[in-house]
């Protein structure tokens, strides 16, 4: 009776999602409301997790209950803890939450809503959360171990030491391609730089209050912090009204730019107790409360979709980014379906902490699930708006000019329509002088936040502080990424250069510290200063970089685990990493190559800096170089940026061909032939309570 | 003054208790300090001659490993 009432129970489930699914792929012309595409996404969610996550843990890795794990083994109280399976999802939630599944989505709605709803409901399940879990298995059974010495024990010491210059490379241009994304948001607007800016001093009294004052009481310490920085975001009002005070916050992009290049070298520098951690604690509680305060509005709110289904920009040709569907959709939206860094993470800390092997289901797949519904909501905030204020927030100022009138006129143009007026009242509405050409996704995402959450809790000026409440909440955990992944590169530069000339690698050694430090702000800098110079806007030319260097990376964490999967002789199961890994692989390899060879200047690289190269030689300017040597510096850009584009396309290559070999070779052994850590039973009492 | 809670209500509180401490916890992993009374009592169990760390010793020790070589974070 009660298998029949689950198996019918499931069966409805599956109808009301096809259903669901149904109404958001097929209704066009006229708009559907948002609670459609929530309902499909969570009914398919909860599908996908209930049968392929069952399967993958039962039938593929079979996940061994009676096993000890590296916590169990190692337990030392501190880093290797066994820890109840509920906890430790908070805990990895939190660790793979980041910037990625808000901007992404947010800006493959230039497609309408429904390319990128697809991509995340499929990618996630049999993509994104596949990595997660199978890196986060192999990781526990592996002593965990980080990505990278798995990757040197299987595949070999030059695909390890491959994947690390990978890693490196992703982790620049992550940084660089955030800190884009705040200079964005904050150009131009008093309001926003000043709550932001206020962020600072309210962290720096934070850390000594919890070093010196009251030690470890971090509860009471954060309370103090968010409300500081609620009120922060009311007095920011009143700066942005006062006319002496507006001035003195407002700043253009390059000089952020180098505000922000100076706020990351000296924020890694600093003890982490007292920048860093603060911030950390801060952001970390607004992130997952803001995202929980979102979902909860959208649900209460139901607004309509205003985007249409799709848009006739998945011919390329679209403002926002260019590039058709295929490869660039899976591209821009990258962290909301798959991303590489969560199996870094899932390689990190939380292997050390898991009580049973069981648990990496709900665990590894079930968070990016939980990561993917983030981004289902990024998405529906972005869709919610008119597509006029869309386009007029995305697009360059080189498509829409600066002006209310010429922004709808050229938007008008595209086909959608907007007045002048609903232009400038939107911005009057959230506190800001101008919408026009706020790329980056979060002041879109920001804005459609604010609309939802208004649109829950009326009232006068609520529109503008959600408003800078979200670009507050999204700037300061990029802030905080940007200080974290300084370090971070830092130490991954120690460890590289350590490898040639050992004692670089001394972290007590201030001067290695220091050089390490400025190669890697150097690093990110430059390209963070390219972005405010660039013709096409910045985003446009940086985001896809970093996508394609997401999805090499998660490319990579596939192909190691495909060659495992050979390596345990369960081969014939290796399907379910190595379809999604043949897919990014495509993805990423075309991505790249038509950003390299591609003869539209739009899209492709070295076609762009032709263009200029060839201005230049009759010594003409295109906006909005305005001097020689400004056209000579966006010509360097460009054969910079191919490259780079060049290097993650040889990257994931090379480790693509190591893999072939070691799984060739795997294939020809006798016996498996995986590194695993030896099998040792949990200790009866143990195994009866889990 | 209140009649003391019944057999029913403690459970009841029991259940609310252990609720709020697995939601500390997880808030407190979530930004990577973990549990010190689990600490403590491992040092206990499983190292009797050792003192553990004072509370303000091991916060900063976990706050100062959460940045450390070989962590990484998410986009």
């Amino acid at each position: 009776m009660n298998a029949w009432a689950s198996r019918i129970g499931w069966a409805l489930l599956s109808l009301f999602a096809a259903a669901c699914l149904g109404v958001v792929a097929l209704r066009r012309g006229e708009t559907i409301n948002a609670m459609w595409l929530i309902a499909a996404a969570g009914s398919v969610f909860v599908i996908g997790y209930r049968f392929y996550s069952r399967f993958i843990a039962e039938k593929a890795l079979r996940l061994d209950a009676t096993r000890a794990t590296p916590a169990q083994l190692r337990n030392d109280g501190l880093d290797y803890v066994p820890t109840e399976r509920s906890v430790l999802f908070g805990h990895h939630f939190a660790a793979i939450a980041g910037a990625g599944p808000l901007v992404g989505p947010v800006l493959a709605s230039q497609m309408g809503y429904l390319p990128g709803t697809l991509w995340i409901l499929v990618g996630v399940i049999f993509a994104g959360a596949v990595q997660d879990f199978v890196t986060l298995f192999l990781s526990t059974r592996r002593d965990a171990r980080s990505l990278g010495e798995m990757i040197r024990s299987e595949l070999g010491p030059t695909a390890g030491g491959i994947a690390m210059v990978g890693i490196l490379a992703i982790m620049i241009m992550l940084i660089a391609v955030l800190a884009l994304i705040v200079v964005k948001a904050l150009a131009s607007s008093p309001w926003g730089l000043f709550t932001v800016a206020a962020t600072i001093p309210i962290a720096l009294f934070m850390g000594i209050y919890l070093r010196h004052l009251r030690p470890g009481k971090v509860g009471e310490v954060s309370l103090i912090g968010i409300v500081s920085l609620v009120l922060a975001v009311i007095v920011g009002g009143h700066v942005a009204a006062d006319p002496v005070w507006a001035a003195a916050f407002t700043f253009d992009a390059k000089a952020l730019a180098w505000m922000l290049i100076a706020y990351g070298f000296a924020a890694s520098v600093l003890p982490v107790w007292l920048l860093l951690a603060p911030r950390d604690y801060l952001s970390t509680f607004m992130k997952i409360g803001t995202v929980a305060l979102l979902a909860v509005a959208i649900l209460i709110a139901a607004p309509d979709l205003k985007m249409p289904a799709v848009t006739r920009f998945i011919d390329g040709s679209g403002p926002v980014w260019s590039g058709g569907l295929f490869p660039f959709l899976f591209i821009t939206i990258a962290c909301g379906a798959v991303s590489g860094f969560h199996s870094l993470v899932s390689s990190g800390t939380t292997p050390k902490m898991l009580a049973n092997e069981r648990d990496a289901r709900v665990i590894g797949y079930g968070s990016m699930l939980m990561e993917a519904c983030v981004a289902i909501m990024a998405l529906t905030a972005a869709c919610v708006l008119e597509p006029g204020i869309y386009f007029a927030m995305n697009a360059p100022a080189a498509a829409i000019g600066t002006t209310p009138e010429t922004a709808a006129a050229a938007i008008a143009n595209w086909g959608f329509a907007v007045t002048p007026e609903l232009l400038s009242n939107t911005a009057r509405d959230i506190g800001e002088t101008t919408i026009l050409s706020r790329a980056g996704g979060a002041p879109t995402l920001a804005v459609g936040m604010a609309q939802i959450l208004h649109s829950v809790m009326p009232g006068a000026g609520s529109m503008a502080f959600w408003y800078h409440y979200a670009i507050l909440f999204e700037a300061l955990f990029i802030l905080t990424t940007i200080d974290a992944g300084t370090r971070i590169g830092r130490f991954m530069v120690q460890d590289l250069v350590g490898a040639v000339y050992a004692p670089f690698r001394n972290t007590e050694s201030w001067a290695a510290n220091a050089l390490a430090t400025t190669v890697c702000v150097g690093g990110w800098g430059w390209f963070l200063y390219q972005g405010v110079t660039d013709p096409l806007g910045g985003i446009n030319t940086l985001w896809p970089l970093f996508g394609i260097a997401n999805q090499m990376l998660a490319g990579i964490a596939l192909i190691f685990a495909t060659v495992t999967l050979i390596k345990m002789k369960r081969g014939h199961y290796a399907w379910i990493t190595a379809v999604p890994m043949s897919w990014l692989l495509i993805c990423t390899l075309t991505a790249g190559t038509l950003k390299v060879f591609s003869a539209d200047p739009k899209i492709g690289f070295l076609a762009h800096a032709r263009k200029f190269g060839e201005a230049l030689a009759q010594e003409q300017l295109i906006a909005p170089a305005k001097s020689l040597e400004q056209m000579r510096q966006i010509v360097l850009n460009d054969r910079i940026d191919a490259a780079l584009a060049l290097l993650f396309m040889s990257v994931v290559i090379a480790v693509f061909v190591l893999g072939v070999r070691a799984a060739w070779q795997a294939l020809r052994a006798p016996a498996p032939s995986a590194q695993e850590a030896p099998y040792v039973a949990l200790p009866h009492a143990a195994a009866a309570r889990s | 003054m209140l009649p003391p809670p019944g057999p029913e209500q403690q459970r009841l509180i029991e259940r609310l208790h252990r609720a709020w401490r697995k939601a500390a916890q997880t808030a407190n992993l979530a930004i990577g300090v973990g549990d010190y009374e689990a600490y403590v009592e491992h040092v206990r169990r499983n190292h009797p001659g050792r003192t553990p760390m004072t509370h303000a010793e091991w916060f900063r020790a976990r706050q100062d490993a959460r940045y450390a070589r070989g962590t990484s974070r998410c986009c």
